[in-house]
């Protein structure tokens, strides 16, 4: 098998035996995004020097017997809203174009000591908003499988570089879905971890009690070579779970005895793509060969899912993204023409004698910050930032804010109800395989409820992993979902691998021209 | 429930946002949308449920009173949009 398509276990293995170097590996990634990417558009930015560099020292220190990390040599795709030191991190937003950090978030940090090779940044939706890729400001990514249809988001390019070829394994980030969904539609695989496995400092912050980092790749054996990696507790995240870190490497080969699987009733119902629906049914009957034993399960709390998210998280993102006001980083607007504009504002309410007018007309500092943050967000930011903003005002507070957060908790008593029974939960990851690009974007509800199956364990805090499991008739990839209660992430995994034991649809690689 | 261009307006100047009079009347009609979709909680009864305002139960988490490495007054300013020696640069707050 070729350099590009293979697996990072099997990468690493032949690393350490000499049998090829880093630079190699390196070259040929860096050779498939010269060809691949200027069709699927994953990268915002591809590091070349300084990958090639890590490679080499990789290779140097390798010949000179030292004790290299977990990862040494093998390249790995970062989603662009890790920062990054001395790199740009953008979040796909013009508001952060231009934004370099002081410094490395963990897993960047936890990545470069296990001596990854850091290949480039990938692209996502807009501070990871959206579900398509579309809400980029920076660029436009496809999906591998057919280039007029969407990659999924938020961590659209982290995805389609893997399915591409471009890289073996890529971190991506899951708030409602933004790791699983893509994974499916782009036929990878992709882990939402429990919240806290994973530390989020240096994550630029979406919805901070729902944001996830976690890793995606070809096989969940790959998935778990990189958990391992960039899992642990972090004293710089006071969220993150102390807890030891398994060796999820090592367990994730061994076949689960006896697994109890529970089959989600509510997401069967209306909505699902009947290609989507057989497909997981047929996993289902792989698992029940594999002597899996399989009974239906209800969460019957989990059809309020989107409406509960759709508060909570633009409460949070409101919130966070306060901190773009252009005075201390990111996008500011050109001084001079908005103290002009103000000016002329205030010249025309003097000269209508416009009292109230002139009582509510911003000061030049609240104007800054408005004109800067209307020009620095797309739509998307906006809207959840307006939408947040509203649920969390006084007199909405209680009816939106407080509500959401009472439901919140009803959605995670019915996961643990349901896993009194049951070790794992399994249905579809999204309700439709990837739809043609624009197709969605004037409807933001819409786009919304394709995150119904993924969006309850960000508010249960529990982990889920998607795993390709078919094709559509029009040869686009279907995603099997897996959830299990918190801090499963070893048996998410070993469930995972059993299956791509018994089945090859993670093998299919797309032809691009 | 349907917001005005008024509520619209208000949250746009809470949020510290500018919205031209065309973005004003779609984002008000999506927003009426979304905020229709998520009234469905209103269906259930949650008097005596505690709110979960976070996936794990939280502790406080203290950190020990020890001085650690920080970022030096240039690295934190590098990134500002306008600065001078020590500060970060903004429009006058005062005298308006």
């Amino acid at each position: 098998m070729s350099l590009i398509h293979a697996s990072a276990a099997q990468l690493l293995t032949q690393l350490e035996s000499g049998e090829i170097t880093s630079v190699e590996l390196t070259k040929a990634c860096l050779a498939q995004i010269d060809v691949a990417d200027k069709q699927v558009g994953a990268f915002l930015k591809v590091m070349s020097e300084s990958a090639l560099e890590q490679a080499e020292s990789v290779d140097t220190r390798r010949k000179k017997g030292e004790k290299l990390g977990r990862l040494a040599g093998v390249p790995v795709a970062i989603k662009d809203l890790l920062c990054t030191k001395g790199e740009t991190t953008t979040c796909a937003s013009k508001m952060l174009e231009n934004f370099v950090p002081p410094y490395d978030a963990t897993v960047i940090a936890k990545l470069k000591a296990a001596d990854a090779v850091l290949i480039g940044k990938t692209n996502m939706d807009e501070f990871a908003m959206g579900g398509s890729t579309e809400n980029s400001a920076l660029g436009v990514t496809r999906n591998p499988w057919d280039l007029k249809c969407v990659p999924g988001g938020s961590s659209g390019g982290a995805a389609a570089c893997l399915a591409a070829s471009m890289a073996p394994l890529s971190i991506g980030t899951d708030t409602g879905g933004s790791i699983r969904q893509p994974a499916s539609f782009c036929g990878v695989v992709g882990l939402k971890p429990t919240y806290g496995v994973v530390s989020r400092f240096g994550l630029i912050a979406f919805a901070s009690s729902l944001d996830q980092i976690g890793p995606m790749a070809r096989t969940a054996e790959d998935a778990a070579i990189l958990l391992e990696a960039i899992a642990g507790y972090d004293p710089h995240d006071s969220t993150s779970a102390n807890v030891k870190t398994p060796a999820y490497s090592q367990s994730v080969k061994q076949p689960l005895k006896g697994l109890r699987l529970g089959v989600v009733k509510e997401h069967f119902g209306d909505g699902l793509d009947s290609e989507v629906e057989q497909a997981t049914r047929e996993a289902i009957n792989v698992y029940k060969s594999l002597g899996a034993t399989v009974t239906d399960v209800s969460l019957p709390h989990s059809k309020y899912g989107i409406a509960v998210y759709y508060i909570i998280a633009p409460s949070e993102a409101s919130s966070n993204l306060a901190r773009f006001d252009g005075a201390h980083y990111g996008h500011r607007t050109n001084e001079a023409a908005m103290l002009e504009q103000l000016a002329q504002e205030r010249a025309a309410l003097e000269a209508a004698g416009d009292e109230v007018g002139l009582a509510k007309l911003d000061t030049s500092l609240v104007r800054m910050y408005r004109q800067s943050r209307a020009e620095g967000f797309g739509p998307e930011v906006k809207r959840r930032i307006m939408l947040g903003t509203y649920t969390l005002s006084a007199g909405y507070y209680d009816a939106y804010y407080l509500k959401a957060l009472k439901v919140r908790r009803l959605i995670r008593q019915d996961y643990d109800a349901a896993f009194k029974d049951v070790d794992l939960v399994i249905g579809p990851t999204a309700p439709t395989p990837s739809f043609a690009a624009g197709t969605k974007t004037d409807d933001p509800l819409s786009m919304y409820l394709g995150d119904l199956y993924t969006v309850t364990a960000n508010l249960a805090g529990i982990g889920g992993i998607s795993i390709p499991c078919g094709f559509s008739k029009a040869g686009l990839p279907i995603g099997l979902q897996l959830q299990g209660p918190p801090l499963a992430e070893e048996r998410l995994l070993q469930a995972a691998h059993m299956f791509q034991t018994a089945t090859d649809w993670h093998q299919r690689r797309p032809e691009l021209s | 429930m349907s917001l005005s261009q008024d509520d619209v307006k208000k949250v746009s100047l809470l949020s510290r946002l500018l919205l031209t009079e065309e973005e004003l009347t779609t984002m008000t009609e999506q927003m009426s949308d979304i905020v229709g979709y998520v009234e469905q909680l209103n269906e259930l009864d949650t008097t005596d449920v505690e709110p979960m305002a976070h996936a794990v139960e939280q502790f406080n988490v203290f950190a020990a009173d020890e001085r650690a490495p920080s970022l030096s007054r240039d690295e934190a300013l590098a990134n500002a949009p306008k600065r001078d020696d020590e500060c970060f640069r903004v429009p006058a707050v005062l005298g308006e």
